[in-house]
């Protein structure tokens, strides 16, 4: 079966050959004109004169667009405000598009987009999270606030308390393929747009609007993107908009691609964010109260900045049972660049706080803060059984039924036999007779960090290596280490239920070979290989025989976003629902000519079984075309159970959860707060992996693209709301050297309780937040300092290590 | 101006202007896209290629600087078969999103010739090799060519199984 198996990457010959195209390499139409934006030099203020001449006069340039000569407001917001006008004169952030410059070459429109000459009535911008709250400017009128139990009583009458506060940083997406985007305008209006983007459909969408069109006018297609992270899921629509409105304005073909400084100060990042907290906890750690308040900075538009911030809310318990919590959220509007999805879309700053808080409690205590962890745990989901898969749930979806899972997607012989270690830390506070509830109201019955962390800190030998740690740092001088552990459990599922859809079709030829579609896009992370093996399962023939095309607005329609980590859960059902469809077509007509019943049928080894008959793939397929029965089909597939109401913030908005967990050590220089990551170990739950070698390749770049975000990747803006960091050369991500110099990944193997695709669990994002371990370790590093708690604020740069010895020296 | 170039063993006569870049000169001017422009500054890698053998960001040297020079580029490091090198960077998963392959692989085949050749790097002991490709070279070395979607461990794995043999 090709499920399960390590193969590479479909375009793997293509990437190492150079052969794979991207948006940008795509054969230049006669004709083609190319874009730049005027971009505003001030952070807030009105445009009060624009002179253009210079830009119009410029060598290769064709046309100028104002606000003015737009068709109209062309927005190009994802949010339902409708915030983003393309180009305007009321600037908002710094670099805000103001103008826009088609002209015959890239360079001649940059060069012209730079000669503008603007005056502003400049205003005082709000840049920081203090001047937001100062100034109330925020999205939703208000903070949301969530409440379980009762917070304020459980900190009053705790035995002990604490409170704190951590800044964090946001994050460049620094996709090493900046946005880019095409239109070629066709006949009759139609428009075809080619571009380096999560979202087709939206873009679709937002093309359509900007120009009066129907979306049936208009056609995206998607090959591949060189990485996205989230970056790619929104900010592509102003490229492609702007591409529409040149295209359809002068009937020439048009394309856009930021310059990477440009596409730094332009396009939105992680959002930077402080968790404040109180905390009120007995003598072995476990909270008994907790009050915490995110305060999140979206930047001067929507964007997708609610369910971003609603998703670090559904991760302010992290792994841990809370019994009264009160968390408040703030989603603060200021004169920055619109902040955006990125890789754990918020889970990775709600977490973070957490696993703070409950560093912070063990300080306190003077306990090991893995102890501590276990103590607040959620119980342990019980082992699975042995033979097969739990009955499935029944749909309690409040809507229409479900077109159900295809049947028997489990493989009975992998099941992991479960350790039966029950649950181990639990102690006093068990046996609950009803499952634990995350803050949200969601039960959490699949558990698996007690045999997780069991496992990892074994593995990795945490208790010896804690000892000769603490060994290494009493022998002084000026190097000190760190060791920390943290876990992961991640809600898989877009929060906005309806998203929760996909599409695909699948054809199969005359001669037996195999095309597929679906409406996930390629950025890397594997997805087309995941589909095209469950695709090729269930036919039974090698993933080979299955050919992925392109992603087509045209082909597979209404698609959501490659996002949430769910393309494989949804577009790998929905491809198996349309290869169903069609098997159950050809085992009909093999039925009736090896004379059996269709029941009997089996797909296997690139043939087509009844009894001890059989007749190969191509011969099947063969005999299907000739007995005109259709060889072509659409697959659907929504994802079941969910219900949420986020205003309320109840219900079960995941459809479950993925774990893990890591160990990481560090080596610090007190003097200089220089660090590096000496080793860390991962044992990472992807349920029963479609394809290994891809997982694994997700879990080792997620774990070193979040540890980034927490050591060396700083943005810094000026006073007057200038990003400084706009190249890579000021803003520093990973190279080849800071990955861990010892790196120990492994899969945790057991299946998903819950009805997967061949019970598989998402990748993309879970693993992304294994990087706190490195976080919390230089954290324990700089605890070797002094008695004092450090309190490091992220990112852990030599500036902040230095301040956090600082502090834990009580200086 | 007129400028000779040969690419991937193929003679080419431009007329540019002289400040074109060798990589526009080949992405733009040649039509040989696998030379990827990830930050048009230095700073990435994703744009190396090999003149005369050598590695080089091509986004930072003009093509009027390299008349006359051999340039090797991905579309050249296999002729029909893959080089140990790229069948090493399918077999261990040395990309993910597959944009700096380009980059990582001519520059990993530059690498390996300057270590044969017993060039020093900043963290080498010595001065005259021989060296060793060691984690710490490897990283030293290729540290010029970044990954955002951070495959690393396949990256330097794939590396290192072919310079081992070598
Ligand atoms: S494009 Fe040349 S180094 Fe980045
Ligand atoms: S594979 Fe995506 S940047 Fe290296």
């Amino acid at each position: 079966m090709s499920v399960a198996k390590p193969l590479p990457h479909d375009s793997a010959r293509l990437h190492v050959t150079g052969q794979a195209t991207y948006v940008d390499d795509l054969p230049m139409q006669p004709g083609t004109l190319h874009l730049a934006f005027g971009m505003a030099q001030i952070a807030r203020g009105r445009v009060q004169e624009m002179d253009l001449d210079a830009v119009r006069a410029a060598p290769g340039v064709v046309r100028v667009w104002t606000a003015e000569d737009l068709p109209g407001p062309c927005d190009c917001s994802a949010s339902p405000l409708h915030d983003e006008p393309l180009l305007t004169d009321e600037v908002l952030y710094d670099g805000q598009p103001i103008f826009l410059v088609a002209a015959t070459s890239h360079l001649a429109a940059r060069k012209a987009a730079r000669l503008g000459k603007i005056t502003y009535a400049e205003e005082t911008p709000i840049l920081t999270i203090d001047e937001a709250l100062a100034a109330s400017s925020r999205f939703e009128g208000g903070p949301i606030v969530w409440e379980k139990g009762a917070p304020d009583d459980g900190i009053a009458s705790a035995p002990r308390r604490l409170s704190g506060s951590l800044t964090m940083g946001g994050q460049e997406h620094f996709y090493l393929e900046g946005q880019a985007a095409q239109v070629t305008p066709l006949e009759a209006e139609e428009l075809l747009v080619q571009a380096s983007t999560q979202h087709p459909t939206e873009i679709q969408h937002k093309v359509a609007e900007a120009l009066g069109l129907n979306m049936g006018d208009v056609r995206v297609e998607m090959r591949r993107m060189g990485g996205g992270f989230g970056g790619k899921e929104s900010q592509g629509n102003w490229l492609a908009i702007a591409c529409a409105v040149v295209a359809a304005a002068t009937g020439r073909p048009a394309r856009m691609r930021y310059d990477r400084d440009d596409d730094m100060v332009l396009t939105g990042k992680r959002h930077d964010a402080r968790v404040d907290y109180e905390v009120g906890f007995d003598d072995d750690g476990r909270v008994l109260g907790l009050d915490v308040t995110q305060l999140i900075r979206c930047g001067w538009s929507m964007d997708l900045s609610l369910p971003v911030a609603d998703r670090a809310m559904l991760h302010a318990d992290s792994s841990y049972d809370l019994p009264a919590i009160r968390i408040t959220s703030h989603r603060l509007k200021t004169n920055t660049a619109s902040n955006t999805a990125y890789r754990g879309f918020g889970g990775p700053q709600g977490m973070l706080g957490m696993e703070r808080i409950i560093d912070h409690i063990a300080h306190e205590l003077g306990r090991d803060p893995v102890e501590v962890r276990r103590a607040n745990y959620y119980a342990e989901a019980p082992p699975l059984r042995e033979h097969g898969p739990d009955k499935p749930e029944v749909d309690d979806t409040p809507d229409t039924p479900d077109r159900e899972a295809p049947d028997s997607f489990s493989r009975a012989d992998e099941v992991s036999s479960g350790t039966g270690r029950g649950r181990p830390f639990a102690g006093e506070h068990s046996p609950k007779p009803k499952a634990q509830t995350t803050p949200y109201g969601m039960e959490v019955t699949d558990f698996i960090l007690h045999e997780i962390t069991a496992k990892l800190l074994e593995s990795s030998d945490y208790a010896a290596r804690k000892r000769a740690v603490a060994e290494f740092n009493t022998a002084g001088g000026a190097l000190r280490k760190g060791l920390a552990f943290s876990p992961v459990k991640f809600g898989i599922s877009f929060t906005l239920t309806h998203l929760n859809q996909a599409g695909a079709l699948v054809h199969v030829y005359q001669d037996g070979s195999i095309r597929l579609n679906h409406g996930g896009t390629e950025m890397g992370q594997g997805l087309n290989q995941k589909v095209a093996q469950v695709t090729a399962a269930r036919f039974g023939v090698e993933a080979s025989r299955v050919r992925i095309t392109a992603t087509d607005t045209g082909k597979v329609p209404n698609t959501s976003a490659t996002a949430a980590s769910s393309g494989a859960d949804l577009n790998g059902m929905a491809a198996a629902n349309a290869a169903d469809t069609i098997r159950e077509r050809m085992a009909e007509v093999v039925a009736k000519h090896l004379q059996g019943e269709p029941e009997e049928v089996r797909f296997e080894d690139s043939r087509v079984h009844l009894g001890g008959a059989s007749v190969s793939f191509e011969e099947a397929a063969k005999l299907t075309y000739e007995s005109r029965v259709s060889l072509s089909a659409s697959g659907f597939y929504k994802t079941p159970h969910l219900h949420w109401d986020r205003l309320k913030g109840q219900g079960r908005p995941f459809f479950y959860f993925a774990y893990g967990a890591a160990v990481t050590e560090v080596l610090l220089d007190t003097r200089t707060g220089e660090n590096r990551i000496l080793r860390t170990d991962i044992l990472h739950d992807v349920g029963a992996s479609l394809n290994p070698a891809i997982d694994i390749g997700q879990i080792e770049g997620a774990y070193v693209q979040g540890a980034g975000w927490l050591t060396t990747e700083e943005l810094a803006w000026d006073g007057k709301g200038r990003l400084r960091t706009h190249a890579p050369s000021t803003y520093k991500i990973p190279a080849c050297s800071d990955r861990p110099e010892e790196f120990n990944v492994t899969l945790h193997s057991g299946e998903n309780r819950s009805e997967t695709i061949y019970r598989s669990k998402a990748v993309g994002e879970p693993p992304f937040m294994l990087a706190i371990s490195a976080f919390l370790a230089l954290s324990n590093a700089c605890a070797a300092c002094g008695p004092a708690y450090p309190a490091l604020e992220a990112p852990a740069t030599p500036e902040h290590v230095l301040e956090a010895i600082r502090r834990a020296r009580g200086a | 101006m007129q400028i000779d170039l040969t690419i991937n063993q193929k003679s080419y006569s431009l007329e540019l202007d002289s400040r074109v870049t060798l990589l526009d000169a080949i992405r733009e001017h040649v039509g040989l896209t696998g030379s990827k422009k990830g930050c048009d500054h230095g700073q990435c890698g994703a744009c190396t290629v090999l003149v005369n053998g050598r590695r080089i960001n091509a986004c930072l040297s003009l093509a009027a600087m390299h008349d006359g020079d051999e340039i090797t580029t991905v579309e050249g490091l296999s002729d029909g078969e893959l080089s140990p090198l790229q069948a090493a960077f399918i077999k261990e998963d040395g990309f993910q999103c597959g944009y700096c392959t380009p980059g990582q692989l001519c520059s990993a085949t530059g690498m390996l010739q300057e270590i044969s050749e017993g060039w020093p790097s900043h963290v080498s002991d010595s001065l005259d090799g021989p060296y060793e490709l060691s984690e710490a070279e490897l990283s030293e070395r290729m540290s010029g060519n970044l990954c955002r979607c951070s495959c690393y461990p396949g990256i330097n794995a794939a590396i290192r199984s072919v310079g081992e043999k070598a």
